[in-house]
């Protein structure tokens, strides 16, 4: 027996090549049936992401499955993407020992656009759902997943690579999470309603945040915004006027001098000395003067002190890639045993040479 | 077998703080039972050495320094297994078990461990005030360790370097409410404490007792000055413990020599 993977992936295809290949969650089921019944193919699953498209298959005969594969995907997409025989580009195609490691490389996040991201753990989950409900699968498709999101629980657990933030917004988040602890407490103003401020918002509200003010010099585009987000807008010359009762503050106005500055906190802050205030300058120039940063209880962080601790997170984790593959390759070698000569048979430590057929 | 069982539980100690720090270095910390396990053997060792002391003595252990600092370190722990879990401070355990560790090593290398003739039957409130005050300063060093803790995360925060276990520390707003619990804790026990102290029928060290209400002063001062910050409230606990603990150390000295 062999497991075969045939797929695109934001390594090696555009997003325009993608998306003609993407499977809708509803179509999984029947799409994973269709495959499964085709020549050479046993059992089946499809996981179908932004990022990616791939098929994975079990079989008895390897070339004969993915001669079926290549075919059906020319023929589901005979006008958009033309597959002359043999013509494997962009696609790539594992077997083996590759495919399985591919396979738990993917749900721990080392092939993800965002490393260590864990979002495709729950993507690849539903996929395998999805295939499972259909009858796609059978006892080595069910090893194989399962297996693999055991390696992706011991990867997030055993190594930091999930750890840190490696985005502006998820930065800010963090940054507010280990001010506050739980945000729901927390009241929310942004200043300038621009695109950044807006995600770093939206970041804030997936917390459940308490509440959610808006002020910008255009009304409108305040209460625009504010009814998206189910918070309350302000007129831009009244912010500072609410501003006591603000936790976190997401300022990115137009204006080209401070209008945060220490003369108009420090008498807020002396009114609450016990709660903090934390305030995310995506401003370019500066919204907040970096004294502001001085006061006790304000913590002052702009754009670049954002994108920095966001780099270190991303470097962070690609010094832990070494770690997981080392994790990884143990279970590939676990598993390819167990896959080649059934079970019971004692583990052997195999390395993983990435190889396409 | 009182020092072996000392000597183990120090060792418990010494693995807690070792292994996380370790996996501070290479900031892998994660909340494992590991560092739990052990301060809870750590503190069962010390229980069963204050038992067997006790009833050796026949009263509270607390009848020279060795035993105080035994004591206070065991009141510790018991506040860290108690709030260490209701606050999520697990982390509290990588500085409490060296503040532990420190007055156990110098608990059973230093000559302290005096022997002195003690009256037929032990006074009720004279063993409720001792034990009382040194749970209430257990309180105080933990809060001590709080406050450390406060003004290391904030360090951080201020000057956006973030260390490696930066993300394992508790919330900065977490770390200053239970400062300040902590501080309403010892103060309590410690009023009991010298309340209890003024109710012994003996003649007490009035060194002790006065220097026991320059203490609750110097707490109740801090606690109502708290519109000064959290920063301040932090520093100022930890500035008070060390002052408190030398203090202790002068004091229990001076009458060790007295006594000789």
């Amino acid at each position: 027996m062999n497991v075969l993977c045939l797929g695109v992936s934001h390594q090696t295809a555009s997003v325009e090549i993608r998306e003609r290949f993407a499977v809708p969650e509803t179509r999984l089921p029947e799409i994973a049936l269709e495959i499964g019944a085709l020549p050479g193919v046993e059992e089946a699953v499809i996981v179908s992401t932004c990022n990616r498209v791939e098929y994975y298959a079990a079989s008895g005969n390897a070339p004969e499955a993915l001669d079926a594969l290549r075919c059906y995907l020319q023929a589901r997409t005979p006008q958009t993407f033309p597959l002359r025989p043999g013509e494997s580009e962009p696609f790539y195609t594992l077997s083996g020992p590759a495919s399985i490691d591919h396979l738990f490389r993917v749900v721990s996040g080392l092939e993800s656009m965002i490393i260590g991201e864990t979002e495709i753990l729950g993507q690849v989950k539903k996929a395998y759902a999805a295939a499972s409900r259909a009858g796609s699968t059978s006892r080595h498709l069910n090893k194989l997943f399962q297996r693999a999101f055991n390696v992706a629980k011991e990867v997030r657990t055993r190594t930091s690579i999930t750890r840190g933030s490696v985005s502006v917004g998820s930065v800010a988040v963090d940054l507010a999470e280990r001010i506050f602890g739980n945000l729901s407490r927390c009241r929310v103003m942004i200043l300038g309603a621009g695109e950044t401020s807006e995600l770093t918002a939206r970041a804030l509200l997936s917390r459940n945040v308490r509440s959610l003010f808006v002020s910008n010099r255009s009304f409108d585009r305040a209460a625009q915004l504010a009814a998206q987000m189910g918070g309350e807008a302000i007129h831009f010359d009244q912010w500072d006027q609410r501003f006591s009762d603000i936790d976190i503050l997401v300022s990115s106005t137009a204006a080209p001098h401070p209008i945060i500055t220490g003369e108009k906190l420090s008498p807020i802050m002396k009114q609450r000395s016990d709660r903090p205030l934390f305030v995310i300058d995506l401003a370019v120039p500066r919204d907040a003067d970096p004294d502001v940063n001085r006061l006790e209880g304000v913590y002052l962080y702009d754009i670049d002190s954002l994108q920095a601790i966001a780099d270190r997170g991303l470097e962070n984790r690609q010094r832990e890639i070494t770690q997981c593959e080392a994790l990884i390759a143990r279970h590939v070698g676990d598993f390819y045993q167990w896959l080649t000569a059934g079970p019971g048979t004692p583990p052997v430590h195999l390395p993983v040479a990435s190889r396409k057929i | 077998m009182e020092r072996l069982l000392l000597i183990l539980s120090t060792i418990c100690f010494l693995l807690g703080f070792a292994y996380t720090a370790y996996l501070l270095r290479k900031g892998r910390h994660r909340h494992s039972r590991f560092n739990l396990c052990v301060m809870g053997i750590g503190f069962g060792l010390q229980t069963w050495f204050l038992h067997l002391r006790g009833q050796a003595i026949g009263r509270c252990p607390l009848t020279n320094f060795f035993e105080i600092l035994i004591f206070m370190s065991w009141s510790i722990v018991l506040l860290y297994l108690l709030i260490g879990p209701t606050y999520r401070l697990s982390l509290l355990g990588a500085f409490t078990s060296p503040l532990v560790c420190a007055f156990q090593i110098v608990a059973l290398l230093a000559p302290i461990d005096t022997v002195h003739a003690l009256g037929a039957r032990p006074d009720p409130w004279l063993e409720m005030h001792a034990a009382l005050s040194i749970i209430a300063y257990g309180a105080f060093a933990m809060a001590g360790v709080a406050g450390v803790m406060y003004i290391a995360q904030e360090r951080q925060l201020k000057n956006h370097r973030l260390g490696s276990f930066f993300y394992e520390m508790p919330p900065i707003m977490h770390l200053a409410v239970a400062n300040t619990r902590l501080l309403w804790a010892g103060l309590i026990l410690l009023s009991v404490g010298l309340l209890c102290g003024f109710m012994v029928n003996a003649h007490l060290n009035a060194y002790k007792i006065g220097w026991g209400v320059i203490m609750w002063c110097l707490y109740l001062a801090i606690l109502v000055a708290r519109r000064l910050g959290p920063r301040r409230v932090a520093l100022l606990s930890v500035g008070a413990f060390s002052l408190s603990l030398t203090a202790l150390l002068g004091l229990n000295f001076m009458i060790e020599r007295v006594r000789l």
